[in-house]
């Protein structure tokens, strides 16, 4: 391998790993929030590549794009209303199998909706344009990736820790009770929560797939499965962990399968998982797992 | 002269937690300006009553007057905006924002400013002051229940409610919290409920008292008068009827 494949595969880990992180915030999230494992949190991230379809068969993508944010957002704000919500005092194992559910609803309801057999991605020709830098040349989406995960990351951290709504979350996050005594409207901060976990999805969507270049009603499984690893990885409830883990999954996945192990490199992630969860169950970043009274 | 408004007016409250009655139709009353205090034993269901004026738990049946508005089963969030506000059993500060963001989520509803506030808590709280920029969960306990006296005073409520504020705290920090309520109610004219189970106290800086008993309310009386009934001596006060 020379140098400058080398590089070219650093690249496109660290492109993988932005897509992954933006996916594994949202299970951080929700995660701190509500203890939750959103498992239609990859299915959702699914959706948005296609609305994404659907919005650029009409619009051009300067439209397209924000258009798809919002209605991704909403659809991740009703599910919680909808599935979540009313199981918040049932045991935590009830709103897991709502969550699950909810997944295998929008897989189906996408294969009933747009039939199982992949769909073209549209192209955004200014993401497709190809850039050079020195010996290395990609698409402009892999370059735009890693910058824009970042960029969204610090304007995230920013939010949490330096504005009301961030306080109202971190509140919220620890006791719910008491965080309603100080006038918190607790369904609101869980629906922002929501709202962010799926905005970061469907930009994630929309970079992901203009890569992989099709959508499938299964397309979120796999990447939302990763990204639940990335997110453990990084310690759940830690989103500057989620981010690493998001680029280290998608570092690893990458380098093997220029090594030639790409058969390994899906079991990879869940090796991955099991030996954090058996050495280091709280991740790279986590606080320690307090259990929610 | 001594014509007061009743704050706050409960009347045949009851609470159940599934089928399992807590509060067994007790009725209430907290003048405008005055502490009030309710006494009893573990499981009597003190925190039961205060949480259901919160609203964070709902009534089973009867009536809960604020001013003489009718605000039963209203949100939590309602109930802070109106002016009525609970520090909780077991002080329940947020362990991972700072003594200052602990303030400021206090005030959470309001969009003023917050300085004034904050320099009055800090003013009664002298060592939040020194401690503004450390996590709440770092400090001791006398501290955080300052903390969450402070913290409840930033909404500018017209009823303060607490849940044992003396509960774990050494004999010197419970008097330096008991001060502080008898400063805040002297000065500023606030409304306190006060449960407590340190009855001694408690009746000594109270108005009135309640006692309550297995979810009723089985005696009343201005403070002075229950620091010196038989029974309340007996079973509150650890002194023998005989003696
Ligand atoms: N969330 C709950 N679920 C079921 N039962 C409850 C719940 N909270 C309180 N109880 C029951 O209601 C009764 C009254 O409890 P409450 O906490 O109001 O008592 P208390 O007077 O505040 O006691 P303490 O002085 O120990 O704090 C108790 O028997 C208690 O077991
Ligand atoms: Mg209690």
């Amino acid at each position: 391998m020379t140098l400058s494949t080398l590089f070219q595969h650093i690249l496109t880990g660290i492109s993988l790993g932005g897509a992954y992180a933006l996916i594994a915030i949202g299970y951080t999230m929700v995660y701190g929030i509500l203890r939750l494992i959103n498992f239609a949190h990859g299915d959702i991230f699914m959706m948005a590549g296609y609305f994404m379809i659907f919005a650029m068969v009409s619009l051009p993508w300067q439209i397209a794009i924000p258009l798809v944010c919002i209605i991704t957002v909403i659809l991740g704000v009703v599910i919680e209303r909808v599935a979540y919500k009313p199981l918040r005092s049932a045991p935590r194992m009830s709103i897991m199998i709502s969550a699950i559910a909810i997944s295998y609803l929008l897989q189906n309801l996408a294969t009933y909706l747009f039939t199982a057999l992949p769909r073209a991605f549209p192209e955004i020709p200014f993401l497709k344009k190809i850039f050079q830098i020195g010996n290395v040349s990609s698409s402009l989406v892999t370059f735009i990736t890693p910058i824009l995960t970042i960029i969204l990351v610090v304007g995230l951290m920013f939010l949490i820790n330096h504005t009301k709504i961030g306080m109202a979350m971190r509140a919220v996050s620890k006791d719910f009770e008491t965080a309603q005594l100080m006038g918190i409207r607790i369904n609101n901060v869980i629906s922002a929560t929501f709202a962010i976990g799926s905005f970061l999805a469907a930009v994630g969507a929309i970079l992901y797939f203009t890569d992989r270049m099709s959508v499938t009603p299964f397309s979120g499984m796999l990447p939302g499965l990763k990204c639940f690893v990335a997110a453990v990885l990084g310690g759940i409830g830690s989103i500057p962990g989620a981010m690493v883990g998001g680029f280290v999954i998608g570092l690893c996945e990458t380098i093997l399968v220029a090594m030639g192990y790409s058969t390994f490199s899906d079991a990879f992630t869940f090796t991955l998982l099991i030996i954090i969860l058996l050495f280091r169950p709280t991740g790279l970043f986590g606080e320690k797992i307090i259990d929610k009274v | 002269m001594m014509t007061k408004n009743n704050l706050l007016t409960i009347e045949n409250l009851s609470v159940s937690y599934g089928g399992i009655k807590a509060v067994k139709g007790i009725s209430l009353t907290v003048p405008e300006g005055e502490i009030v205090t309710l006494i009893g034993a573990n499981g009597a269901g003190k925190s039961t009553i205060l949480r259901t004026i919160a609203g964070l738990v709902k009534p089973e049946s009867g009536k809960i007057s604020y001013r003489g508005e009718d605000i039963t089963g209203i949100s939590t969030t309602s109930i802070v905006e109106k002016g009525i506000t609970l520090v909780p059993e077991g002080r329940r500060v947020f362990p991972d924002l700072t003594v200052l963001e602990n303030l400021k989520i206090g005030a959470y509803l309001r969009k003023d400013n917050l300085q004034d506030d904050i320099n009055r808590v800090y003013k009664l709280f002298p060592r939040l002051q020194e401690r503004s920029w450390q996590l709440a969960g770092t400090l001791s306990g006398g501290e955080q229940q300052m903390l969450a006296v402070g913290r409840a005073l930033m909404s500018r409520p017209k009823l303060i409610m607490m849940d044992e504020p003396s509960l774990g705290l050494a004999p010197i920090i419970v008097n330096d919290i008991m001060n502080i309520i008898t400063t805040v109610n002297k000065e500023e004219g606030m409304t306190i409920l006060l449960v407590e189970q340190n009855a001694n106290l408690a009746l000594r800086i109270a108005h009135r008292g309640y006692v309550c008993e297995t979810g009723r309310i089985t005696m009343e009386g201005t403070g002075m008068e229950l620091l010196n009934d038989e029974n309340v001596k007996a079973a509150y006060l650890g002194k023998s009827k005989n003696k």
